[in-house]
């Protein structure tokens, strides 16, 4: 028993303790070794500018702005990387014959893409969901191709031993196969569509909170500018808890899900 | 073709009258890896197995008892040979006959369990497939679970389980459906050895009381015997039939049989025979 209870508070404690000594450190680093507040405002005046940012009704507007591309992208990318995942993943052929050009866009950076969505998309909301949908795409596309490839050899026999058609065999074999590796890529590929929507506010368009970032950063306002990043990696984890409680829900089974202890 | 000589202790008089349930003919697999190296699993294998019969399949490890089981459940297509089920070809071109394996029950080395089913849902993953109700499946796996020693487990996931409990859940799904014909790979290896006789008198009860077809693979002689009606002894490098002995005890057997001298006669010779292959 004690062991497991340890486990459980070890985390939280572990990341107060943590939280802690950083806020120290960085109280103690401005006001004790005088660094310049224009550089590294102390926590204190981030906090303000934590309150003060929430408590005006615009950052409402742009957070609901960033939060909009990044659902739309990040569904586009689900949508279309399942599709081509499980057509590359089944028709091994066309996965080699495209392999090329698979990995050419994948090394290529994404990002530098932008200046070409806006262009085409015009500074709206449409190329960020774009490049959203585009970074979150590839490690979902990968994952299920991975997973449509990966049902146990031992599992197909059984369904085969049993005569089973081809839907039953999607639906209670090929399917839950599957499904753990469709959750690792979304787990990848929302904090990626995160990052597509935000560099793509940065580079046009006045709003989102990739646009308050860059206002902040116009006025040289280093504590405005931290608060929105506080509230970027807030929204960060909320997404990130969303698709990890859709896991915990879809695939309860899954060892990780279940963790260690049990399985 | 193999020893006709041995198979004549056998049954000859089932198998002239053609009515095998299942039957390989002159069967040669070779597995062929992707560097050209290849393996010749099974060289010429012949057997009738008539209906009701149950075989057990004896050999070193590496033998191609596997392979030949496969074989037989149409699981893979011989290299060359024919493969029959109830007198009718199992393979029609690289197509399968689905009819005959509608009658198969399998049990694998390994329990091959779903994960993302109840040990429930897995022994009842057969009938759902065959369309039946969810109620009658839960009743059926209920009734499964108490005959493999299963009961208060129905709800559990496979991962919860041990792998002698695993492999009685694997049984309980290959029987599940009623099967004619049961093709079982090492079913009771990871069983300790009170439930693996407990598994071999249920094992016997069923195959007697359904009439089903058997054939079963082991590493243990004595298993093999008690539960036979003919043992086949595979030997290694291409796997081929060393001998077919044919076990007359009365059935049903007790485990006392294990202690007669008959028994412990058929058994040595068998050993024996396994031994002179170094
Ligand atoms: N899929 C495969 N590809 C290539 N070679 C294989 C394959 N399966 C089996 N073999 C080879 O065929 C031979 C027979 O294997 P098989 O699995 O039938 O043995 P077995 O008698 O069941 O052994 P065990 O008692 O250890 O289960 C072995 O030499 C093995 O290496
Ligand atoms: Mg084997």
């Amino acid at each position: 028993m004690e062991p497991i209870a340890k486990a459980r508070w070890l985390p939280w404690a572990g990341t107060t303790v943590v939280l802690l000594v950083t806020l120290l450190a960085w109280q103690l680093a401005v006001t004790v070794f005088g660094i310049s507040p224009f550089t590294l405002p102390t926590p204190a005046a981030v906090g303000e500018a934590v309150v003060d940012l929430l408590s005006t009704p615009s950052t409402w507007g742009h957070i609901g702005v960033t939060l909009f591309e990044v659902a739309v992208g990040f569904l586009a990318a689900l949508v279309f990387g399942l599709v081509a995942g499980v057509v590359l993943g089944r028709a091994e052929w066309l996965e080699r014959a495209v392999r090329p050009v698979l990995v050419a866009v994948q090394v290529v950076p994404k990002v530098a893409f932008i200046p070409l969505f806006v262009i085409w998309f015009g500074f709206g909301v449409t190329s960020k969901i774009i490049m959203a949908a585009t970074l979150a795409f590839f490690p979902i596309m990968l994952n299920v191709m991975l997973g449509v490839r990966s049902v146990e050899r031992g599992h197909r026999d059984v369904m085969l031993g049993l005569g089973a058609k081809r839907w039953p065999t999607f639906r209670d074999l090929e399917l839950p196969s599957t499904m753990p590796y469709v959750f690792a890529g979304m787990e990848v590929a929302v904090v990626f569509a995160v990052i597509g929507a935000i560099v793509g506010e940065y580079l046009g368009g006045n709003e989102g909170l990739g646009y308050l970032v860059v206002v902040s950063l116009n006025a040289l306002d280093a504590p405005g500018l931290f608060a929105v990043i506080l509230l970027l990696a807030v929204l960060g984890c909320l997404l990130y808890a969303v698709v990890n409680g859709a896991k915990r829900f879809a695939i309860p089974w899954h060892d990780s899900v279940v963790g260690r202890e049990v399985a | 073709m193999g020893s006709p000589s041995l198979d004549k202790g056998g049954t000859g008089t089932l198998a002239a009258e053609g009515a095998a349930e299942l039957e390989v003919q002159a069967v040669d697999k070779t597995y062929r890896a992707r560097a050209g190296a290849s393996t010749h699993a099974l060289s010429d294998i012949s057997l009738s197995v008539a209906p009701g019969e149950f075989i057990s399949l004896v050999g070193r490890s590496g033998c191609g008892k596997t392979t030949l089981l496969r074989i037989l459940a149409g699981l893979i297509a011989p290299t060359s040979g024919r493969v029959l089920a109830g007198g009718r070809d199992l393979w029609q071109g690289s197509k399968r006959d689905p009819a005959a394996l509608g009658k198969f029950g399998l049990v694998f080395q390994d329990a091959n369990l779903f994960p993302w089913f109840s040990i429930e849902d897995n022994i009842a993953l057969p009938l759902k497939l065959r369309g039946v109700d969810k109620r009658t499946r839960r009743a059926k796996a209920a009734e499964l679970c108490g005959l493999v020693g299963l009961t208060g487990f129905e709800k559990s996931y496979p991962r919860e389980l041990s792998g002698g409990m695993r492999q009685r859940a694997a049984i309980a799904r290959a029987l599940s459906y009623d099967p004619s014909v049961l093709l079982m790979d090492e079913p009771f290896g990871a069983l300790d050895a009170l439930t693996r006789d407990r598994m071999n008198l249920e094992l016997q009860r069923i195959s007697v009381a359904t009439g089903a077809t058997v054939v079963f693979v082991t590493h243990s002689i004595t298993e093999a015997v008690f539960l036979a009606d003919r043992v086949v002894l595979l030997s290694p490098r291409p796997g081929r039939i060393r001998s077919i002995t044919r076990v007359g005890f009365d059935r049903p057997r007790e485990l006392d049989v294990e202690s007669e001298p008959g028994f412990q006669h058929v058994v040595r010779t068998l050993r024996h025979q396994l031994d002179e292959e170094d």
